[in-house]
């Protein structure tokens, strides 16, 4: 498998909370969540980006995720300049530096 | 700077207008804007010539801000007030991935005001959000215009909107569409995304796009080292500089599933010392006595697989799947390493140089 550089993350998941909704396998780009007959199963929990798609979409509060971009160069910026964690490429009105992240995605 | 793009500011005098500090509540701007009639504005499903070059601009970072739509709704074809209303961002690069891939739909698009930023970063933002999209279905005036309370949200914008509160909120349910654009017409045939449409990749083509950005960010400062150390050494030094941060803009994204090691920065180390093992296979067939060869082959070992590393460990804000943990403790890990390299290539130089003029 290509895409796996990391496989530890701060993604925790309280299945006793969870109502079987759906979202958070709905929203999830790595099938971090799959959906189960009682409740959402918790299948490829290392593939997790701390997105924070589904954290964000459970209305009751099963998931925790401490979710941000995974991005070097906007932490490197962030510890240079005490500033926030910004890479500057999102058009932050200051400026900061250029990344191309976001030159693609829909 | 943003205010001379965004022609929308002027017609929406809105008491917490979002050009300035994001703030967590929006609600009370709606109320002013709506008392102005609502506006739809008529898209179309083909892209121009002049789309596609406003793409190749944005592709290459030109005016990287510029590249905007005016927030608000949009309606493509002739729908009837129960078509589908689709959300978008009012980054030209995603709003035209919507409208060329629902050619042929009636339906009306929801443009958010994201300051010209993709569905995917402004969702992390928050300015793809649930605040945005709850104002931006007041002020349009989205229950007037359709039957129907759905508004289908791309995937990827899902970091940014609680599906849950926009429903609380207006009403509206939030429904979400596939990843990629590209695959609506499928979904929009069957109502249901199906699990690869749902799940994001990283593919060659969507890694070789980010390469221009890259390049044109590194470019200055590449092209200044490269003529000081052209100046003040040889061409062949030159030559290095280029040859590393090549590797690490264009080479590394082409080839990052297939190389080896999993964390970016040992990745672009394996990189940078494939790209310097030509060099250093110069510097020691070359005919000079002594430790000369072996310094600078050493010095250029150190030195410039250390810059494509970084410029490696740069790219993991570029990919869709890296999270924010696993990068910081690839920075704790990895930045004192690459330090001591550079200034270990530096210093060998500098002996290497001090020999020289010894030796006359």
């Amino acid at each position: 498998m290509a895409f796996d550089s990391y496989t530890e993350n701060t993604l925790r998941y309280f299945p006793e909370r969870c109502v079987n909704c759906g979202k958070c396998s709905s929203v999830c780009p790595h099938a971090v969540f799959a959906a189960g007959d009682e409740r959402a199963l918790l299948s490829r929990w290392e593939s997790c980006m701390e997105c924070g798609a589904c954290m964000k979409n459970c209305p009751v509060q099963a998931i925790e995720v401490e979710s941000g971009v995974g991005c070097a160069q906007a932490m490197i910026h962030a510890a240079l300049t005490g500033g926030e964690e910004t890479c500057g490429c999102c058009g932050e009105e200051e400026g900061g530096s250029d990344g191309a992240c976001c030159s693609g995605w829909e | 700077m943003n205010e001379t793009g965004d022609k929308t500011n002027d017609t929406q005098p809105c008491c917490c207008s979002c050009s300035s500090a994001p703030q967590s509540s929006c609600d009370c701007g709606a109320e002013e804007e709506i008392l102005s009639p609502p506006v739809i504005r008529d898209t179309g499903g083909s892209l121009t010539w002049a789309d596609r070059f406003d793409h190749g601009a944005a592709r290459w970072g030109y005016r990287r801000m510029h590249h905007r739509v005016p927030p608000g709704l949009y309606r493509l074809g002739s729908p009837s007030p129960d078509a589908p209303v689709f959300a978008s961002a009012n980054y030209t690069l995603s709003f035209d991935a919507l409208r060329s891939s629902l050619a042929g739909t009636d339906c009306f698009i929801l443009v958010l005001d994201t300051k010209g930023i993709n569905v995917w970063c402004a969702a992390g933002k928050g300015t793809f959000g649930t605040d945005e999209l709850v104002r931006r279905i007041a002020v349009t005036r989205l229950g007037e215009v359709v039957r129907h309370r759905t508004v289908i949200v791309p995937q990827l914008g899902a970091p940014g909107i609680a599906a849950h509160e926009v429903l609380k909120r207006s009403g509206f349910r939030v429904q979400y569409g596939p990843v990629r654009a590209s695959d609506l017409p499928a979904y929009l045939a069957t109502g249901v995304a199906t699990p690869p449409m749902r799940r994001i990749g990283f593919p060659l083509r969507d890694r070789i796009v980010l390469i221009p950005v890259e390049l044109v960010q590194a470019l200055p400062l590449t092209l200044l080292a490269a003529v000081l150390l052209g100046v003040f050494i040889d061409g062949l030094a030159a030559l290095r500089v280029i040859a590393a941060v090549g590797a690490g803009t264009v080479l590394f994204p082409a080839l990052l599933p297939v190389l080896p090691t999993k964390d970016f920065t040992t990745k672009g180390l394996f990189l940078g010392v494939l790209a310097m093992l030509p060099f250093a296979a110069t510097d020691l067939s070359a005919p000079a006595a002594g430790i000369a060869p072996y310094l600078q082959a050493a010095a250029g070992l150190l030195l410039f697989p250390a810059v494509t590393a970084y410029l490696a460990l740069n790219f993991t804000g570029c990919t869709p799947y890296t999270s924010r943990s696993g990068v910081r403790r690839e920075i704790f890990r990895y930045t004192r390493v690459l330090a001591g390299m550079a200034l270990g290539g530096i210093a060998l130089a500098a002996i290497l140089g001090i020999t020289l003029v010894v030796n006359g």
